[in-house]
């Protein structure tokens, strides 16, 4: 998994960024008009040396990272709920990153709610293991119904289990009798766990 | 052909609009947040639609690889409703998305006191949130409402370069064309502009500061209008620069003095949406 050093070294606290982390850090309510800003701010480029993240991704982790511990969990509750696509996103993927226990849950949640692959990739993240069994094998279930690569779900080998199993192969079996298929990332999950 | 429709409430809209805009050359679109049908009674009604048009939208816009801004406002028609006042206090978190291009629509349903007070204040966060402002012209009593709106915006001190005053028609475009103001027409079916008229109006007072959008929601409206415009612009005599300044430079220079219109790569490619990455997860 990703750390917040890792993503301190590859976006470093420099210019804009560098006083917003100090402005959070003095001014924790500062934080819900720098959030938004900062696609604008830093760029979007995705980042080689932390995959699967972007700049403006890192950033927002970043300034959440710098509130005060007992801050974090509401403003990233608060800027989740008013954040567009890419400020949840953001928000869902520094969960594992960030000191809020379990409070992160109900925004993994309404995020795989949501019709955004983008969103539901976000929450198959590492904070994905505090789900449920049964709230983490539908998740897993949409990605393949919405097409999204199994690649993003963390621990996926690990975690798959028999019932998992048995949702994705009726799945398949109603794809196939509808003369269409799953992706071979899925099949080759279903294989696995059938010990093929 | 490559048109930014500057006014569309694709909230109202079905996703074969979106596969059917891309097909007649539309690349990107601005929607208003506005009334709909049912008239709403709470703040979170509000929160609910601007998540929407922030989060929503933009996505199945992409699928289409059209590119989707908003503008966000209290309308003032709700305006008039005490329980929806709260709203005015949640615009500013709004106002800072990447994907809001202007404050709006504001402006006079009714001309009521409390209308006055919200257009006012909705102008004053235009001018804090470095944004443009999207003005909407009452459907009843017109003229009236344009001149009582363009005083309005005098008063508020905002740049009238960043003021576009929408809806304009025969009656109201003269008084809109000398002050500085952009001038916006609606495309409709039946009332506000047809296409004809709208190319009279253009023969009339030239391409400089004119949007032409179809501003197409949950009424009788038509999403490909702009283009019926550009196709009768061009068999009036209008060469295809002049429909692209209509149809695409104005509304991109407009939205653009937001900071925030993000069309390069549609306005690079100009091709249609080719990759499918958003749909296989994008991560």
């Amino acid at each position: 998994m990703t750390t917040l050093d890792e993503l301190r070294a590859v976006v470093p606290a420099q210019g804009w960024l560098g006083e917003a982390l100090e402005r959070v850090a003095a001014d924790p309510a500062a934080i819900g008009r720098l959030f938004p800003a900062v696609g604008r701010r830093c760029g979007r480029a995705p980042l080689p040396d932390a995959p699967g993240w972007s700049t403006d991704e890192a950033a927002r982790a970043l300034l959440l990272a710098a509130l005060p511990a007992e801050r974090v969990a509401a403003e990233a509750e608060t800027l989740y709920r008013y954040g567009d696509a890419a400020e949840k996103r953001a928000v869902l993927k520094a969960l594992p990153l960030l000191p809020v226990g379990d409070a992160g849950v109900p925004l993994l949640r309404d995020a795989i709610r949501t019709n955004d692959p983008r969103l539901v990739a976000a929450a198959l993240g590492p904070y994905a293991r505090r789900l449920d069994d049964a709230a983490w094998r539908q998740a897993v279930l949409k990605c393949v119904f919405m097409g999204v690569p199994l690649a993003v779900v963390d621990h996926l080998d690990e975690r798959a289990d028999a019932e998992l199993a048995t949702m994705l192969a009726g799945l398949l079996e109603e794809r196939r009798a509808a003369g269409r298929d799953l992706a071979p990332d899925v099949l080759a999950l279903l294989d696995r766990l059938k010990g093929v | 052909m490559r048109i930014l429709d500057p006014h569309i409430h694709m909230t109202s809209r079905t996703t074969d609009d979106y596969e059917r805009m891309a097909a007649a050359g539309v690349r990107a679109v601005v929607e208003p947040a506005f009334w709909l049908g049912q008239p709403r009674t709470n703040p979170g009604s509000f929160t609910d639609y601007f998540d929407s048009l922030v989060g929503w939208e933009p996505f199945r816009a992409s699928q289409f690889g059209i590119r989707h801004h908003a503008t966000i406002a209290l309308n003032p028609k709700e305006a008039n409703d005490p329980r929806c006042r709260e709203v005015l206090g949640l615009l500013p978190r709004y106002l800072e998305k990447d994907g809001v291009v202007a404050v709006g629509e504001v402006g006079y349903d009714s001309m009521t006191p409390e209308e006055d007070e919200v257009f006012a204040a909705q102008l004053a966060l235009a001018i804090e949130h470095e944004l443009p402002a999207l003005v909407h012209t009452p459907h009843r009593d017109k003229a009236r409402g344009t001149r009582r709106s363009l005083a309005v915006v005098a008063e508020s001190g905002i740049d009238p370069g960043r003021v576009v005053l929408d809806h304009l028609n025969e009656v109201t475009v003269g008084l809109v064309r000398d002050t500085g103001c952009w001038l916006g027409f609606s495309i409709y079916p039946d009332t506000k502009m047809s296409p004809p008229r709208m190319v009279r109006i253009l023969q009339q007072y030239g391409l400089e500061r004119m949007l032409v959008n179809s501003a197409a929601d949950w009424g009788r409206s038509d999403p490909l209008l702009t283009r019926a415009t550009a196709d009768a612009m061009l068999e009036a005599g209008f060469t295809e620069d002049d429909v692209d300044r209509v149809m695409w430079r104005n509304p991109v220079e407009f939205y653009g003095q937001s900071g925030r219109l993000d069309v390069s790569a549609v306005a690079e490619t100009g091709a249609t949406f080719a990759g499918n990455s958003i749909q296989r997860g994008g991560s």
